[in-house]
Order: structure tokens, then sequence, then C-alpha cells
């Protein structure tokens, strides 16, 4: 785990991940524009760190109603913004990106932050980027085995030989600068299927597993065979951290909440991904062995503690500004982390 | 409400000239909703890669995109080989897995004799309750004889296709309302 930066001792993680979206609120219709929404993110990350959270990601999405597609450039705004909070990409696009070109921008992110930069790799759930950047649909999956390969590679060797299909060769190069211990923490994004799961854990790669809502048995199973996968590829499960990212919205009470966030994802996921979120599963999503963490801050603290139990990860990552949440609510919810949930949920998590 | 004629081959005039009867009879009834025929014949559909629906362009999109806004939807369609017109399925193959969540789906068939009338039964509906549509049962099954010079001369068949239309705006509303006052968010 110290590999990775993550000390089970202190309890479960705490972080804060956004997309980068850029959607209008569907309570106005009105939408800030991307110069606001940037700073909004920066201001966003600097109160995450006031409250005491652990980590704070952005994400890479190349489409319309985002705008954090040079989510590196983002987040050494938000290296130099912060002091103490870990920072990393929730995810980056491998596929269609240069390992080596990400690699010089996190190393150079992690010497601005002094040592606190993550990167998380994905794949990318829409396409579009594809034809942006140059890219064939159709090496999808070999892209990203590929591309993610010599990332790891570049992070682990400091003077790298490698071939391979979509990249010239590399003939003893060294990727400069190095980070500040050497290395850097990466992660592969998961999407919550068992099948995604076990890609990373045959690798014995941390596990990013975003998911957007359903009851925390069916969760376990991934993480189980994420395990079993890791155990079968010959790694110690044990020394691969799992994390979780979901929707997190607390408010007075579970109704209230729900109330407030349904409009933003529902509006949000419309335009981003073509389909809203079923009201049926949005009402579920507040169950106490639901891992979307809707509620007041009481059930969200017994909802959190109950997925830790369940899952034994290391670290739980909240989305709460989606589909234009405004500044205002986003302040009030850190707030109620700050105050109220994280002190329980560490206090719970730690071992004494 | 949107409702949404899709005749789904790209040959043959039985499946569209029922098709316009049907949305025919759903503009007389309901003057209020918003009705639009896509006949599979007039666009150049690609085939799926497995992108998101709102990833593809041109025609492709058009349906696509069409189809996802849509609040009803009745298929058309002709049996070929003894089950749906591949250019039917491709259309179910472009859109997500849950696309017809909160829709109200209604069939209608023709074919060229009886013998083919549990294709819809067995083959479709299966589909159908797959992507999740609220299925009007009961379809309307139309042979070659009840047709003469694209014409339907069946009083029978206009009968059945009057109810179609009565049954798939009637559900789509009920299940609206439903829906509406379930929750209170």
């Amino acid at each position: 785990m110290e590999k990775y930066r993550i000390h089970p001792e202190n309890g479960l993680e705490f972080g804060i991940y956004t997309l980068g979206d850029h959607l209008p609120d569907p309570h106005t219709g009105e939408r800030i524009s991307a110069q606001e929404r940037v700073h909004e993110l920066i201001e966003y990350a600097t109160l995450a760190e006031q409250a005491g959270l652990d980590f704070f990601s952005v994400g890479e999405s190349h489409q319309e109603y985002f705008a954090t597609q040079a989510h590196a450039v983002v987040l050494s705004a938000i290296a130099q913004a912060t002091n103490k909070i870990k920072i990393g990409s929730s995810s980056t696009i491998i596929s269609t990106s240069d390992p080596v070109r990400v690699y010089e921008n996190f190393a150079t992110v992690d010497l601005i932050s002094k040592g606190r930069t993550e990167i998380v790799a994905g794949r990318a759930s829409r396409i579009g980027l594809f034809d942006l950047l140059g890219y064939n649909v159709q090496d999808y999956e070999a892209l990203y085995e590929e591309k993610f390969d010599l990332l790891r590679q570049i992070n682990e060797q400091e003077s790298v030989n490698w071939e391979g299909e979509f990249r010239a060769s590399l003939k003893n190069a060294r990727v400069l600068p190095r980070p500040v211990e050497g290395s850097l923490p990466i992660w592969r994004a998961v999407g919550g299927t068992p099948a995604s799961a076990m890609k990373a854990g045959y690798a014995g790669v941390p596990m990013f597993m975003a998911h957007l809502g359903g009851s925390s048995d069916r969760f376990k199973q991934t993480i189980d065979a994420y395990r079993d996968a890791a155990r079968a590829g010959g790694h110690d499960p044990a020394q691969l951290p799992v994390a979780t990212a979901g929707f997190f919205y607390a408010a007075e009470t579970t109704q209230q909440a729900l109330k407030d966030l349904y409009p933003h994802i529902n509006e949000g996921m419309k335009r981003t991904n073509g389909g809203g979120f079923p009201k049926q599963l949005f009402a579920q999503g507040a169950e106490p062995h639901n891992i979307m963490n809707t509620g007041s801050p009481q059930e969200i603290i017994e909802k959190i503690l109950h997925q830790h139990e369940v899952f034994g990860h290391q670290r739980y990552v909240a989305q709460i500004d989606f589909g234009g949440m405004p500044m205002d609510k986003i302040r009030k919810n850190i707030e109620l982390i700050g105050d109220t949930i994280l002190p329980a949920v560490k206090k719970y998590t730690a071992k004494k | 409400m949107k409702l949404i004629g899709l005749s789904g081959s790209q040959v043959g005039s039985k499946t569209r000239t029922a098709m316009n009867e049907a949305v025919k009879k759903v503009n007389e009834k309901y003057p209020g909703i918003e009705t639009d025929i896509i006949d599979l014949a007039e666009y150049d559909m690609q085939f799926s890669d497995g992108r998101n629906y709102l990833d593809y362009e041109g025609d492709t999109g058009y349906v696509t995109k069409e189809l996802m806004e849509a609040d009803a939807i009745i298929i058309g369609m002709p049996i070929f080989q003894a089950s749906l017109p591949g250019a039917l399925k491709n259309v179910f193959d472009l859109l997500p897995v849950d696309a017809f969540r909160d829709k109200t789906v209604s069939m209608l068939i023709t074919a060229g004799s009886a013998k083919h009338y549990l294709v819809a039964d067995l083959q479709l509906k299966p589909i159908l309750s797959y992507m999740k549509a609220q299925i009007v049962q009961t379809y309307v099954f139309i042979e070659e004889k009840d047709f003469h010079q694209k014409e339907i001369i069946n009083t029978d068949v206009l009968d059945r296709l009057d109810r179609l239309a009565e049954d798939t705006v009637v559900l789509t509303q009920t299940f609206e309302q439903i829906r509406e006052n379930q929750y209170d968010f």
C-alpha cells in the first residue's frame, strides 16, 4: 500500500472527483462560462483541502458539455493552489494520448505539487475523441492495453526499451522529469463490471472503480473478482488499494437530497450520455445498502461505513458537482463532509 | 407526447401502407399528439459498431435520436426468413440496452401468409422486453390478402389498427401519469 501512498491505519481515505462537466443548472437553465467553471474547479479543490479531505481529481472528456479536456493543465493550477491534498486524474484517457507526454505532464504536476500527484488511466465511455485525436475506434481495447502498459513501464523504469503497434519504439529512452519519489501511483479505471475489474487484478494494478448506483452486494462481486484475479496473477491483494467513486449529496433530509440532486443527474446524463436516470433507481439510491451516497449526513456516514465493511476498500471518492450543481450547494456539501461526515468516517475506520 | 411509427424494412410496401394507416388513426383520434413516420427504406443506416448513439452522424444519428426522444413507438415489420428484418434488428443494435425504458411500444406485422403469426411473440417481444419497453400485448397481424394496390381492403384489419392506435396512446399516457405520481422529487 505504501508504494501507492495509502496508509490504511489512518482510516478510509475520503476524496472528491469531478468529470469536469460543464452543464447548465437544470433549476435555472443557466450555464456559467468555461472560464468560470475552470476557476470553480480550482476553488472546489481548495475547499476540499480546507475540509481535510484526502484526494481531489479531475477527469478528461473531449465532448460537448465538458471543460477539462486539458485536465493536466487544470491539475497543475490545483497543484499550485493547494498544499497537502493528494491530486489526480479521473480519468486520463490513455488510449488516445501518448503515454510519454502524459507521464511528462503528470511528473511535472507532481513536482509542482511536491509529491502529491497520481494518475487514474481509463479508456473513455464516449468515442468522439478517437476521431478528434486521430485514432481508430476499432482499436479501442488494444490501444488502451498497449498504452497503459507503456505508461506503467515508464513509471517503473527510468530508461525504457519498448516496442508496440501504436507508437514509435523507444530505445533507452529517458522520460523526464521524474516525479518527487521516482514514481507515481497509477490506478486502472474500472467501470464496475467484474470482467473489467479482473483485468486490473491480473495486472496487479490498483483499481479505481466508478459506479452510478446499485447494491453494495453487487459491487462486492466486482471487488472480489479483482482480488481473486490479483491472487491468480501472483500479486498480493493486501498490497493493492481499491477506490470506489460515485454520486454524493447530503442535505437535511433524504427527501431534500433527492429533490435537490435528481434534476442535475437526470438532465446532465441526458446531455452527456443520451439517457436520463430512472427515478425508480434514483429513489433506491437512498437505501442503506445502496452505494449511491445520498441522504442526511448521518445516513451517509452509515452508508459509507457499511460500504467499508463490505468492500474493505481504502478510498472513497465523492462526485458532487455533476450536472451544473451551483457552487453554494457544493460549498454546503463540503462543509457537511468536513464538519460531520469525515470525522465520523475516520473515527470508525482508523486502526487505533 | 411524441409518437413515432417505425416502418422496419427496406423493401416492399405492405408495412409502410399499414403504418400510414395506423399513424393516421392516431392523428385523427388524438390531434394533440406529435407524430412522425420513420421508414427505414428512406434512410441510409450504418451497422451498429457499439458506440453511444449520440456519436452516430447522418441518417443513423437522426433515426436513433428520434427514437430515443419518442414516448411511444409503433413498430411495423414484415417477416423475413421466419424472423424480423435485419434492417430492424440493426436499429435495435444501434440503441442503448435500456433504450425503451419509460416508452410504450406496439407492433404491427405484415406477412405473406398466416404461417408466421407467432414470430412477433417469439422473436420481437423478447427484444422489446429486454430493452425495457412497455409492450402493448396485442399486435395487428396483416396478411397479403388484406391489401390491394397499396390499400388495406379488409375493414376488420382497419378496426384492429384503430384499437392498436388507441391502446398505444392510452397506455403511454397512463404510464406517464403513474410515473409522475410515484415520486415526489
